[in-house]
């Protein structure tokens, strides 16, 4: 997208910013990594915004919004959600930011495209509703809803919940319910079913802390994992409840505070569904606290933070099947 | 001497295979990946490249227990609990993964020898399979690898009909020797025609022109201090992802656990990538993520071969390639150097 490489540009020229945070082009199409640039030559040499741009940029302004000066990013609807909740949590400093909303229509996500049955893939095109794929062994297009990752096959919103400037027109927060889906699968499945299939999910897990690590609602200084008082070791899951015990732990800790930016799946090696946790989460504070979407707004109270009467009593647990 | 079996008879081979040895070999999980499953009735092969997590794991496994200790008062009883490994084979290893191995032997089998490891690979047979479609992330061949014609014990071929095998040591040798029955004699000249078109594929590969002069020809200190890394780092989320999938890292950390009626010393991988890696009582060494960053490439690239006649520390299996979320790698750390 010229327009946003132009933009940039401008506000480097004109000393709004002195760096931006964006995507720097890689070896192949789809291998983009988040960067600061600095000038308009580094821009014009590797900055890209287009269907292959995943990576949410905002937990990087936790570091970048620190330096000296004010910076530009750019944020896609879903990574604005994310922005908005580190500021609730006081982790990002505003004024140091300029924030340009981006469009998006789905994110192309490798993994998808391989899991299709591509073989050597050294480049990939996108008209938006097409993708063409270069590979070693042939060329073919196929739909882009196809190719999309988890996230943007049920992304939640189209709209940018902040942003000083808007590049493009703005969208729709979806409300269809689609991400809920696989959760409800999963609600129906008896406990021991759905034992057995986070077991042979968790069991992949290789400990590699990328899920936490991109996380942008795991900002702890000192990951409690990291703590080395904790009797254990923290760098392999020795045993199953070890595998457990990490996940439930990292996501009860973010739950009412996850954005549901789909970030963890895309970037686990092991494609281990973690979102679905979440997801889990965020469905029923809906149905016992009311609708909330983290990071839609910074002042609105999380309900597992606040308290109303109309909260659900604990004993819900019981009427919903737990064991008494 | 090469032999041959139809390919509608693997399921046999690996029968007869796990009648005496366990064996390990790729196979597709759910979500299309592969990664090593034991073998058992009804298994089948893996049609993928290669397997998101390595060959190491088999050898050095992501968790071992290494002694235990008993406490009464003063007295420290140290219990040995090394056990001998039963005999395994593991198949369908590819070139990458099998030169690995020698990279591992030079840090563990060299003294003092590590003998959880050495245990292990006396007792693994390690049967490679030469590639035919690499991907685009790989590049093993910029470290001398030869794809069609991976080392290890025993190597295989896959053509549309046959499996070929021919074996490269003594250990391959008395493999093919257990299995001989299933086998029979046959000329190369098949397995010569596939490395031809494969060698072909090989030499298009995206990465196949890189070079890796540029660790060769500069000081340790000059790469060290390069400003490159600052810029090559400044999104790295530490996971350590590209260590823990990558199968030349070697890093381990030694831990104690209380039971409650004793100590349990057990090691587990550790990434260079963890800011608490160096962290030793008085202080830590790295405190910046680039200088986390830094070691893994030096270590690779400039370190390793100092201490190893050239050899650089990484086989080009792609795996950091494909897994890094950030999409930060090896190749784009050799590029970025040999720009200049
Ligand atoms: S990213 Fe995946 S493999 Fe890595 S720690 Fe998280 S769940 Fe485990
Ligand atoms: S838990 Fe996953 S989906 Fe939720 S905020 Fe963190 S990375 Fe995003
Ligand atoms: S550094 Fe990367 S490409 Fe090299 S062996 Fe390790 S994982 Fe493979
Ligand atoms: S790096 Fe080479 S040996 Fe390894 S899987 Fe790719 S082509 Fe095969
Ligand atoms: S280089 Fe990539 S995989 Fe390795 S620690 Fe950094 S972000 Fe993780």
């Amino acid at each position: 997208m010229q327009e946003v490489k132009d933009r940039a540009k401008q506000l480097l020229a004109d000393g709004t910013v002195n760096r931006v945070v964006g995507w720097k082009a890689g070896e192949f199409s789809y291998d983009i990594t988040p960067a600061v640039f600095t000038s308009a030559e580094e821009i014009d040499k590797d900055f890209i915004y287009n269907d292959f741009c995943a990576p949410n940029l905002s937990k990087y302004l936790i570091k970048e919004s620190r330096k000296e000066g004010k910076l530009l990013v750019f944020l896609k609807p879903c990574d604005t959600y994310s922005f908005n909740q580190l500021l609730k949590e006081h982790r990002i400093l505003r004024e140091n930011v300029y924030v340009i909303g981006v469009p998006c229509t789905g994110k192309v996500d490798i993994d998808t495209v391989r899991a299709m049955g591509f073989q050597g893939i050294t480049g990939m095109e996108s008209d938006g509703e097409n993708v063409t794929v270069h590979t070693l062994y042939g060329d073919k297009t196929v739909l882009k809803a196809d190719t999309l990752g988890d996230k943007c096959k049920t992304c939640k919103s189209k709209k940018h919940v902040v942003y000083d400037e808007l590049i493009g027109e703005d969208g729709e927060v979806n409300t269809d319910g689609a991400r809920f889906e696989l959760v409800e699968k999963l609600e129906k499945m008896t406990a021991d079913e759905r034992f057995e299939f986070w077991r042979g999910e968790l069991s992949k897990c290789i400990r590699c802390n990328a899920c936490r690590n991109v996380c942008p609602a795991c900002s702890c200084e000192n990951c409690v994992f990291d703590n080395p008082a904790s009797g254990i070791q923290q760098r392999a899951a020795v045993n199953s409840f070890e595998e457990n015990m990490f996940h439930l732990i990292r996501s009860f800790h973010v739950a009412g505070r996850c954005t549901d930016c789909g970030e963890c799946t895309r970037v686990c090696p092991q494609n281990i569904p973690l979102h679905l946790i979440n997801r889990k989460y965020i469905k029923d504070i809906n149905e016992f606290y009311g609708d909330f979407q983290a990071g839609e707004d910074t002042e609105t109270r999380a309900p597992l933070n606040a308290y109303t009467f109309d909260d659900c009593e604990p004993g819900i647990v019981y009427s919903r099947g737990g064991n008494e | 001497m090469m032999f041959r079996l139809p390919v509608n008879r693997l399921d046999d081979l690996f029968a007869a295979v796990s009648a005496v040895n366990s064996l390990y070999l790729p196979v597709d999980g759910n979500d299309g990946r592969a990664s090593y499953k034991k073998w058992v009735e009804g298994t089948k092969l893996s049609s993928k490249l290669n397997t998101v997590r390595s060959a190491k794991d088999f050898f050095f496994p992501q968790t071992t227990n290494l002694c235990d200790f008993n406490v009464k008062d003063k007295e420290i009883e140290v219990i040995d609990i090394r056990a001998d490994s039963e005999d395994f084979v593991v198949f369908g290893v590819r070139a990458c993964d099998a030169r690995s191995f020698t990279i591992l032997d030079k840090v563990f089998l060299a003294d003092p020898i590590d003998s959880y490891y050495a245990t292990k690979r006396e007792h693994g047979t390690i049967v490679t399979l030469a590639c035919t479609r690499p991907e685009e992330n790989c590049f093993c061949n910029v470290f001398g690898i030869d794809m069609t014609s991976p080392e290890g014990d025993a190597a295989c071929w896959l053509t549309d009909e046959y499996l070929y095998i021919n074996a490269n040591t003594g250990k391959g040798t008395a493999f093919i020797d257990s299995i001989k029955a299933l086998l029979e004699e046959c000329s190369d000249e098949d397995v010569k025609a596939q490395q031809t078109t494969v060698k072909e594929i090989a030499g298009k590969l995206p990465f196949a022109g890189v070079s890796t002069d540029y660790f060769k020809k500069n000081t340790l200190l000059d790469i060290f201090n390069s400003e490159k890394w600052e810029k090559l780092s400044e999104s790295c989320l530490a996971c350590g992802t590209c260590t823990f999938v990558c199968p030349t890292c070697q890093c381990y950390d030694i831990k104690d656990f209380n039971t409650g009626h004793g100590i349990k010393r057990y090691r587990t991988w550790d990434s260079c990538m963890y800011a608490d890696f160096t962290k030793m009582a008085a202080a830590n060494s790295r405190n910046t993520q680039m200088q986390r960053f830094r070691q893994r490439f030096m270590h690779k690239l400039v370190y390793f071969p100092d201490n190893n006649n050239g050899e650089f520390g990484c086989v080009g299996c792609g795996r950091c390639l494909s897994r890094c979320p950030i999409s930060m790698n090896i190749i784009k750390v050799i590029k970025a150097f040999e720009e200049e």
